[in-house]
């Protein structure tokens, strides 16, 4: 039986305003562990709002996230913060690296922010990470030394620093060439293959056609699914 | 706390021009403090040590300080008595030798007999109304520095001189009088004494230098009519500052008013009083001043590292700790600026004590007084430090509370 890593219920983001705009609407969702997958849809679509909320960088209007089986909905910020940190790894478009830092201390910083290894031992697997995505040379380099895609690739790195559950990416080739976004695709791809759960946002219907499952977004509202689609067991808590 | 160390100094190290003219107002602001504190408060006690030295600690009158109770009223609880006058029949307080006795045997200092009067000095057509105290020159310098205020002459004159007074020097200039010359007396009797200027004394207190005369106090005694009579102990401690509780102390023994020189001078220090409070409020305001620097750097900084800000939150950086990224900077400013600003300090009080100023009052050139003091430093610093962390709080607070998904999508 699979395990669960996400799951979304009823969920429902609204911008409350002299005119109210819902962005997700009614959105029922589970995402097994190891599973990868893409959402995709027209711009305005609420797809990254959707993945916002599943990364519990956004809060919902109504309904529930739980990862790993935990309700989410009720947490204070500083707790969401320390879901966020733990179970969740982001990837943006643009790296957002920190630019006063080398890839390595980059990578470094949700491990020191966590505090949970030795200097050693971030350091240790800061390097590994780095290593098995090909910038092993560059550890020590800023981002400003760095291309587009190799910069994409530390904050890959950066994301997968605390073994969190699931990686959220909101749309990590769209500002790369050919050749960085099949290599950003297919790291993002083997980490599903070695279980970790990846949900990605992206425009490139070819890339969401080599994802396990592809969700379209219209309106806030999932207006198909393609691909498998089972339930399975949640995936036990780590702490 | 490392990590968020690491970030704040990149931030600052980055920005090596902003840095330094931030550290530089905190010094600037810290240096002048210190060195106005010094300045103000070298004046104050410069002052006060030629109060201090020119009177004595505590003077003891013979007089009550209200009207005693009498036999009756502590008798019968119904006994009310009223316009009783407050003078004894004789003047002078009542076995000066055994108060005197009593007094050494436990006050912290020493105590002297004198007899204090007013008279007149008529010299070439000029009257002037003084304060004539007559004193045992071997005692006087157990309780007061006349002996060293002595610009001509020596106390013992008094004894050699006849009828020899000791004149302030300000007095002597204005009567036109030299040592050795001649004035006359003038007492409340109507008693006329012909009396030699034995020496002449400067204390540096104008008030006293034109008002005050020195005699023995036989003299003194013949010019109020009185023989015998010890109207005044004068006492000095060995800490002046413990004037008002002996004075207390005193007065609750012996029965007369005791008079210390804070209360004798309750007017002056009440206005240093006023002075330091407005002295304390210019040095707040220069600190908080010199932390508009570090305001607008962190306010800066918060502003350009926005997105730095909303990554670090996406992260799982929780708000405070990204908060305290830029009071560390702001510290970090704040610690590099107060140390400038020690060393400036130091400069600057050390520079501001050669500088030699005429007093017109006094008529002498003397250097400006500096106090220095560690609590100077570290109270300049604390303020600044509060004032610099304080200042990037609320930038910082601002700018952490921004929700990271909308820098996020303004970024995309």
């Amino acid at each position: 039986m699979t395990e669960v890593a996400l799951q979304a219920v009823e969920l429902v983001r609204r911008i409350e305003g002299v005119v109210s705009h819902t962005l997700v609407n009614g959105i029922d969702l589970a995402v097994n562990r190891g599973e990868f997958v893409a959402i995709t849809g027209p711009s305005g679509s609420g797809k990254s709002s959707l993945l916002y909320l599943l990364g519990l960088l956004d809060a919902p209007s109504e309904g529930e996230i739980m990862i790993c089986g935990q309700p989410t909905s009720k947490l204070s910020e500083t707790e969401r913060a320390d879901v966020r940190l733990t179970k969740c790894g982001f990837v943006f478009q643009f790296h957002f690296l920190l630019p006063e830092f080398t890839s390595l201390d980059n990578v470094l910083l949700p491990m020191r922010a966590a505090g949970r290894m030795t200097e050693g031992e971030m350091r240790e697997r800061g390097l590994a990470l780095l290593g098995s995505l090909g910038l092993g040379e560059h550890a020590n380099k800023r981002p400003n030394q760095l291309s587009g895609g190799q910069r994409q690739r530390v904050a890959i790195a950066r994301a997968l620093a605390n073994r969190p559950e699931i990686i959220v990416a909101d749309e990590p080739t769209g500002a790369l060439d050919t050749a960085s976004t099949e290599q950003v695709f297919s790291i993002l791809r083997d980490i599903a293959d070695q279980g970790q759960t990846v949900i990605v946002v992206t425009h490139d219907p070819a890339l969401a056609a080599r994802a396990d499952r592809r969700i379209h977004i219209v309106d806030g509202k999932i207006a198909e699914i393609i691909g498998r689609g089972e339930g399975g067991r949640v995936c036990e808590m780590a702490s | 706390m490392k990590l968020l160390f690491n970030i704040a100094w990149t931030h600052v190290s980055a920005r090596v021009r902003q840095t330094l003219v931030g550290m530089a107002g905190v010094a600037m602001g810290v240096g002048f403090t210190i060195m106005m504190a010094g300045l103000m408060q070298g004046s104050q006690i410069d002052f006060l040590r030629q109060l201090v030295d020119t009177m004595p600690h505590i003077t003891v009158d013979d007089e009550r300080r209200s009207v005693p109770t009498q036999p009756a009223e502590q008798e019968y609880a119904a006994v009310q008595m009223a316009d009783i006058a407050n003078v004894g029949k004789r003047p002078g307080i009542k076995y000066p030798e055994s108060v005197m006795s009593s007094l050494r045997s436990w006050i912290p200092g020493d105590v002297a007999p004198s007899v204090g009067t007013s008279a007149i000095i008529d010299h070439g057509g000029a009257r002037i109304g003084i304060t004539l105290t007559g004193i045992d020159p071997r005692r006087e310098v157990q309780v007061s520095k006349l002996g060293s205020q002595m610009r001509e002459g020596k106390l013992d004159d008094l004894s050699r001189a006849p009828n020899g007074i000791i004149v302030g020097e300000a007095l002597a200039e204005k009567l036109g009088v030299k040592t050795g010359n001649t004035v006359l007396l003038v007492g409340g009797q109507g008693t006329r004494l012909n009396s030699t200027v034995a020496g002449l004394f400067r204390s540096g207190l104008k008030r006293v230098d034109e008002s005050q005369i020195y005699s023995l106090a036989g003299t003194a005694q013949l010019m109020m009519g009185q023989s015998g009579v010890v109207n005044q102990l004068r006492l000095r401690l060995n800490d002046p500052m413990s004037a008002q509780k002996v004075a207390a102390q005193v007065e609750a023994q012996t029965g007369y008013r005791s008079v210390s020189w804070q209360e004798a001078n309750a007017d002056l220090l009440s206005t240093f009083t006023v002075r330091d409070f407005i002295v304390l409020t210019v040095m707040g305001a220069m600190l908080l001043t010199s932390s508009f620097a570090t305001y607008n750097i962190i306010s800066t900084i918060t502003h350009e590292k926005r997105q730095d800000i909303a990554i670090m939150k996406s992260l799982g950086m929780r708000e405070y700790a990204v908060r305290r990224i830029f009071i560390i900077e702001s510290i970090i400013i704040g610690v590099v600026g107060i140390l400038f600003g020690w060393i400036l300090g130091y400069l600057l009080c050390y520079g501001w004590s050669k500088i030699t100023i005429f007093n017109p009052l006094t008529g002498t050139t003397v250097p400006l007084q500096i106090y220095y003091s560690a609590m100077h430093y570290v109270v300049a610093g604390g303020i600044s430090l509060l004032c610099c962390a304080g200042a990037a709080y609320f930038p910082a607070r601002k700018a952490t509370r921004v929700h990271p998904v909308d820098i996020i999508r303004g970024a995309s």
